[in-house]
């Protein structure tokens, strides 16, 4: 069982690193699109690791049942909510950062 | 490390509350008082309070942003600019504020065994509870059984607010002309993963319901849920179609069924020779009474809260709707 441990460990921690790398980019990144798109790193990998590093901590009972329920349940959901939003985002007009320049530059010419 | 958590949690709590203070985009706000109610909630569970949790985490961070939102749709989302001097309402605020402070001065220790609040009843609750209820989750013993005028009250209250939104807002009626044109149509993936997801929530809806004796759950949070699942439809597919599924006149039935149902199991208690809501009356056998009389009055709990809370959605969105033809 120590290497069941060592795994999850190193799943949970691989799980916070991607947590808090999304945060950071959620903060830092420069436009719409591209934070959406770190959101989406700590909806999608983070929770996968995470819930994967609680899972090999359970010893196979009802709380592994709804740990894999849970996962299923954020597998279909997160993906799809970064997904609404971006083209919600995109059809509100929003544009990326090379159209925007690009729009700039052929209203200067 | 508990001690930790539950800091980090109040902050945040407490930031979160100063940031809509003074925030003026409304949609932002409402996005923050989901946050809210979600940090509301994992406190609730740091104080191993789960069936609050769970209803704090559905009620407050599930369908009322849904109905704010629906709300902002209707007024704008931009606060409007305030003229009035905040002089009086500062100080009302103020001497209001530091009478609830002197008010705690008097309060017990927080967290200590022998407080008032841990010596009036609850002893008797968790010490009888197994022997007069027999339900492993105490939680739903106090709030059904012991508390059943209590939750007939909130019952009726949820009830009444349907009420109040029907008499302010009112329903548009299915004969008029629909446009199956709203919903978001060209949002492919969305209507995908909602085929599949809704039958899962409503199954979790059933399963919170009928689970709540043993677990967390019950009435309140079942109806939400449920109600949760029907909004999802109504918003990827159009309030026509979820008209199609679940009319708004068979809600206004069903909302008054959910407290005829409850009051009933007090009424038939009463004509067994027992007091209102004294579930003992229902079987030969006192225990399978209160399992049988719980069971029920969870049941017209969950059904009056779906139906109020769909319908107040429904009025909601039919507004916008009517809006955003003319």
């Amino acid at each position: 069982m120590f290497i069941l441990e060592i795994i999850s460990s190193l799943l949970l921690l691989a799980g916070v690193f991607f947590g808090l790398s999304g945060a950071i980019g959620l903060f830092k990144f420069p436009n719409f699109f591209a934070r959406v798109h770190a959101a989406s790193i700590t909806d999608s990998i983070a929770a996968i690791l995470i819930i994967g590093g609680l899972l090999l901590q359970t010893s196979f009972d009802l709380n592994t049942a709804k740990l894999i329920f849970i996962l299923i349940f954020l597998l279909m959901t997160s993906p799809t909510s970064s997904h609404a939003l971006a083209k919600s985002a995109r059809h509100g007009g929003l544009l990326s950062i090379p159209e925007t320049k690009a729009k700039s530059e052929e209203q200067r010419n | 490390m508990a001690v930790l958590i539950d800091l980090v949690l109040l902050a945040m709590l407490a930031i979160t509350a100063l940031r809509v203070i003074f925030l003026k985009d409304l949609f932002a706000v409402v996005m923050l008082f989901g946050i809210y109610s979600f940090l509301s909630a994992l406190i609730f569970v740091s104080l191993d309070a789960v069936d609050v949790a769970f209803t704090e985490a559905a009620v407050g961070a599930g369908i009322s942003t849904v109905l704010m939102l629906g709300t902002l749709a209707l007024t704008g989302r931009t606060e409007k600019e305030n003229k009035h001097s905040s002089l009086l309402p500062i100080l009302v605020v103020g001497v209001t504020g530091a009478a609830l402070v002197y008010g705690t001065l008097d309060m017990p220790p927080f967290g200590r065994a022998d407080n008032p609040v841990h010596e009036h009843v609850a002893p008797r609750y968790i010490e009888e509870s197994p022997k007069e209820v027999g339900l492993p989750n105490m939680v739903t013993s106090v709030l059904a059984s012991y508390r059943g005028f209590d939750t007939l009250g909130e019952t009726v209250v949820v009830f009444a607010a349907a009420i109040g939104v029907f008499s302010l807002l009112g329903i548009r009626r299915e004969n008029e002309n629909l446009s199956p044109e709203s919903g978001f149509k060209a949002h492919r993936v969305l209507r995908v993963i909602s085929k599949l997801l809704i039958p899962m929530v409503i199954l979790f809806a059933l399963y919170v319901q009928f689970h709540g004796d043993f677990g967390p759950g019950g009435g309140f949070q079942a109806g939400v849920i449920a109600a949760a699942a029907f909004i999802l439809y109504a918003l990827t597919f159009g309030l026509p179609y979820a008209f199609a599924v679940i009319g708004p006149r068979f809600l206004q039935l069903l909302a008054p069924l959910g407290v005829l149902l409850y009051a009933s199991v007090g009424l038939y208690s009463m004509a067994k020779g027992g007091q209102f809501l004294d579930y003992n009356q229902l079987a030969a056998d006192p225990i399978a009474g209160q399992h049988y009389g719980i069971i029920i009055i969870e049941l017209g709990v969950g059904i009056t809260v779906f139906a109020v809370m769909l319908s107040i959605f429904y009025a909601f969105a039919s507004q916008v709707e009517r809006s955003n033809v003319q």
